[in-house]
């Protein structure tokens, strides 16, 4: 090879890099940006926002979005998606509920079935899809359309506190744990609420797996070309697997958190969780300009929409234009992931 | 005048010059035949006429008037049809042959809204008499044939109005009889004045229709032959130095046994065959597409079966379940269209020059199972020294390479580990000339394993491998370079 033709590409790089790196920056930090003018914007209108509890309490009512968020990245990346998260962790609080005050077991049993359970429903999506090759998204709606309405068989669609009243007339005796209702009242040092430790806990674990090692090389080699993957000897169909199972896990935590933090099985818990996790997700593209899914971007996706309603809400915003203010957000955040994007090649 | 009249076209992607003042004029009536090796510059060429791209510089006249197609459909409305060389997209599954010939007039918004089947038989009846092709139109297209398939879309095209046909390896996929249909029927066009651009390598193809042959090389019209056609010559014209050149350091197969089939079946009902594969050879085994070289391939990698028949690995019988099983075993295969067997697609993480070669080796290279990726940098920047690709670096994208340099990534994949037998699946599809060298070098530069390459393109097989088995209705036939045996019976010279 001549000396010339190696120079060639570098000085295109160079020029390229030269003419490009403020867009390119923009484009990266575009979510950073304006989640920073967001936060200064807020605290000039209203002190109050910028106070630490009230930050707590932003990322206390973003964190089962962000968990269940972190688990719609996953699935997305090995090319899935997974729609029945919402009902997952919906029916987590049912089941969380029902184990301890009708079965009367203790909050480690009770969580540690809750999780089974999820994890059982991801192995019952994966075992549709991949066994069965039910495309995903039919099969995740129908699995989302059945635990909605399991959810009410046990207890004939009554939602579930102590002293409920059985299908079969008697009465419930056991009630919530004290322990596990620590999980959603209890903060870190009296500062940082439990749920935010559990969604930076999953948050990291979920980053490190998809960024950092070679599961996650090869989920996203899945997702991104499943041929190429398993004709390099990648067992795509564990991988695809692993994917849903981690999914409905981590709905179910999701559903454990919710629960522990309202104390009662209610029968419309996780209504939106869905929409919001998804939300989450696809802004989690725009974040860094990666046009992918990513761990850290549904996390600051997540935030992003926390800080907006809270801010929102703080300066008198009607409580009802919350759907419109996420969409408009989801809206331009996919906008400028591809639009811009699109602008520059 | 002639009725197309291409002069001193140019083209370049980056800084690859695809054409190079390529001109070449066609007469009313004339079969012109366009050879060329992979990179010459063929498809640039059709896609300039048929709109898909547009030159760089030069300029196209037909009929006499300037001819610079905006978009496929401006290319059709011309009269320029080009009939692809894949035929499944021409009509759908489940819809009757009818219907396939007159989807395009169902997207003409001046064409009545509603339409009954028996306006669409008979419209279609029509199409069918004006090509002069019987086809059965209630027939479900799916049920087609391949030829026939190509039979509707040129019928269409040629309902279209169409003066100039260009039809891209019509043959690839036909069998001996399903040729000869598609030779009378394009004999009869051209005695009805259309001419006709055929993209052919098959020189069976060509001596049975071309008025002239067009060979091209570099992006230009090197040399055109008027019939009768000296192949060889042509062919020699089209890789640019003598035939009898190929592989004078021909290695003949001494080593052990690496591989062995023994009465092997790719279908139930076709010929069975035994192939044996020595240490240090390259075999390649040609043969049309569909022949079932792909198939073999698959077979012997474990992402397809044998119907029949019994393999052994350096002795120990073989009989891998998965691809992972074969990987394990020690034989690793590049599979035909890189894109799609090998590649992740751009912007997804994988993309980059390491993350391709280490894909396939994550367990051995990081058993923590945490990313370090100093390691497949390292093993990326020997790749890129080794087999001269020409990137920005390990963790350029290989979207950003040339096609020649993403199949040197693919084969650096599967030479970062060593294995018993390599399988090559169209190694030098869309490669240009240079990294085609380059590639051939890197292939024959290991004598501790075999290596087995499918290529429908029988010079390609010549120019890389000691030897060279024929598939044929999925069965291996002895080695026997075509275009020397061909040399010898019809041009003694």
């Amino acid at each position: 090879m001549t000396p010339a033709k190696n120079e060639r590409p570098e000085n295109r790089e160079a020029a390229a890099a030269s003419g490009e790196a403020m867009r390119e920056f923009l484009r990266a930090g575009a979510v950073f940006i304006l989640l920073f003018a967001m936060v200064v914007g807020f605290s000039v209108a209203q002190p109050a926002f910028i106070n630490i509890n009230n930050l707590m309490s932003i990322l206390q009512a973003v964190s089962v979005v962000a968990i269940l968020g972190a688990g719609v990245t996953v699935t997305l990346s090995v090319g899935g998606f997974d729609l029945s998260i919402g009902a997952v962790a919906a029916s987590s609080v049912m089941a969380a509920s029902y184990f301890m005050i009708v079965w009367g077991l203790g909050a480690f049993s009770t969580v540690i079935l809750v999780l089974l359970l999820g994890a059982l429903i991801g192995f019952a999506n994966a075992f549709l899809i991949v066994r069965l090759k039910v495309p995903d998204l039919l099969a995740t709606l129908s699995m989302m359309f059945l635990l909605t309405g399991l959810q009410l068989i046990p207890t004939a669609g009554r939602s579930i506190s102590p002293g409920l009243i059985l299908p079969d007339g008697s009465t419930a005796t056991g009630k919530y744990d004290p322990l596990f209702l620590l999980i959603g009242r209890s903060s870190l040092f009296g500062v940082v609420p439990l749920p935010v430790v559990v969604m930076a806990v999953v948050a990291v674990v979920l980053f490190v797996l998809t960024e950092r090692t070679r599961i996650g090389r090869l989920l996203f080699a899945t997702g991104g070309n499943e041929l190429a993957t398993r004709l390099a000897g990648g067992r795509t169909d564990r991988l695809k697997t692993l994917a849903y199972v981690i999914s409905g896990t981590l709905a179910a935590l999701g559903g454990i958190v919710v629960a522990a933090r309202v104390g009662r099985g209610d029968v419309s818990s996780g209504s939106s969780l869905l929409m919001d996790s998804v939300a989450a997700a696809l802004i989690g593209f725009a974040v860094l300009g990666l046009r992918r899914p990513n761990v850290f971007g549904t996390i600051v996706g997540a935030v992003f929409v926390g800080v907006l309603l809270n801010g929102l809400t703080m300066l008198n915003a009607p409580y009802y234009a919350q759907d419109f203010v996420k969409g408009a957000v989801l809206v331009g955040a996919l906008a400028l992931t591809y639009g811009v994007a699109r602008g520059r090649s | 005048m002639p009725l197309l009249d291409a002069q001193s076209l140019s083209r370049s992607f980056g800084s690859t010059r695809a054409l190079v003042d390529l001109s070449l004029a066609i007469e009313a009536g004339e079969i012109v035949a366009l050879m060329g090796a992979n990179g010459a510059g063929k498809s640039t060429f059709v896609k300039i006429l048929s709109g898909v791209l547009a030159a760089d510089s030069g300029r196209v006249t037909f009929k006499g008037r300037p001819f610079a197609p905006a978009d496929p459909a401006a290319a059709t409305a011309a009269g320029v049809v080009t009939v692809h060389q894949s035929t499944d997209l021409v009509g759908i599954p489940g819809l009757t042959v009818a219907d396939a010939l007159m989807l395009n007039r169902f997207v003409d918004p001046r064409q009545p809204f509603f339409v009954s089947r028996r306006h669409v038989r008979r419209e279609a009846e029509a199409i069918l008499r004006e090509a002069g092709f019987d086809l059965p139109v209630h027939r479900d297209f799916a049920d087609l044939a391949a030829a026939d398939r190509q039979l509707v879309a040129i019928a269409r095209a040629l309902a279209n109005k169409a003066e100039l046909l260009i039809l891209d390896e019509p043959t690839a996929s036909l069998s001996a009889s399903e040729s000869q249909r598609l030779y009378a029927a394009l004999l009869d066009l051209k005695r009805r004045g259309i001419a006709i651009l055929y993209i052919s390598h098959r020189t069976a193809d060509l001596a049975a229709l071309a008025d002239r042959v067009a060979v091209l090389r570099g992006g230009r019209v090197v040399q055109t032959f008027a019939q009768p056609v000296d192949f060889d010559a042509a062919i020699e014209t089209m890789i640019g130095r003598p035939l009898s050149s190929a592989r004078p350091d021909a290695r003949a197969g001494e080593g052990e046994a690496i591989f062995e089939m023994q009465d092997a079946r790719l279908l139930a009902a076709s010929a069975p065959f035994d192939l044996t594969l020595r240490r240090g050879e390259v075999v390649a085994v040609t043969g049309v597409l569909g022949a079932g070289k792909s198939r073999l391939l698959s077979a012997i990698f474990g992402s397809g079966r044998l119907a029949a028949g019994r393999m052994r690995l350096a002795g120990q019988p073989y009989a891998p379940a998965t691809p992972r099983a074969a990987i394990e075993a020690g034989v690793s295969m590049a599979g035909e269209d890189r894109h799609r067997s090998s590649l992740m697609p751009a912007g997804w993480p994988g993309e980059s020059i390491a993350a391709t070669i280490a894909l396939p080796h994550l367990k051995r290279w990081y058993p923590s199972g945490f990313l370090a990726t100093g390691r497949e940098r390292a093993r990326a920047e020997t790749a890129i020294d080794r087999l001269g690709i020409r990137a920005g670096g390990p963790l350029a994208s290989v979207w950003t390479l040339s096609g020649g340099n993403q199949q040197k990534v693919v084969l650096a994949r599967w030479e970062a580990e060593p294995g018993k037998l390599l399988l090559l699946d169209e190694p030098f599809q869309g490669v240009d000339v240079g990294a085609r060298h380059d590639i051939i070098t890197a292939i024959r530069s290991h004598a501790d394993r075999a290596t087995l390459i499918a290529t429908s393109d029988p010079e390609e097989a010549i120019e890389v491998a000691d030897r060279v088995l024929v598939m044929d209705h999925h069965s291996l036939r002895a080695a026997r370079p075509i275009a020397r045996a061909h040399a010898l019976e019809e041009n003694p010279s």
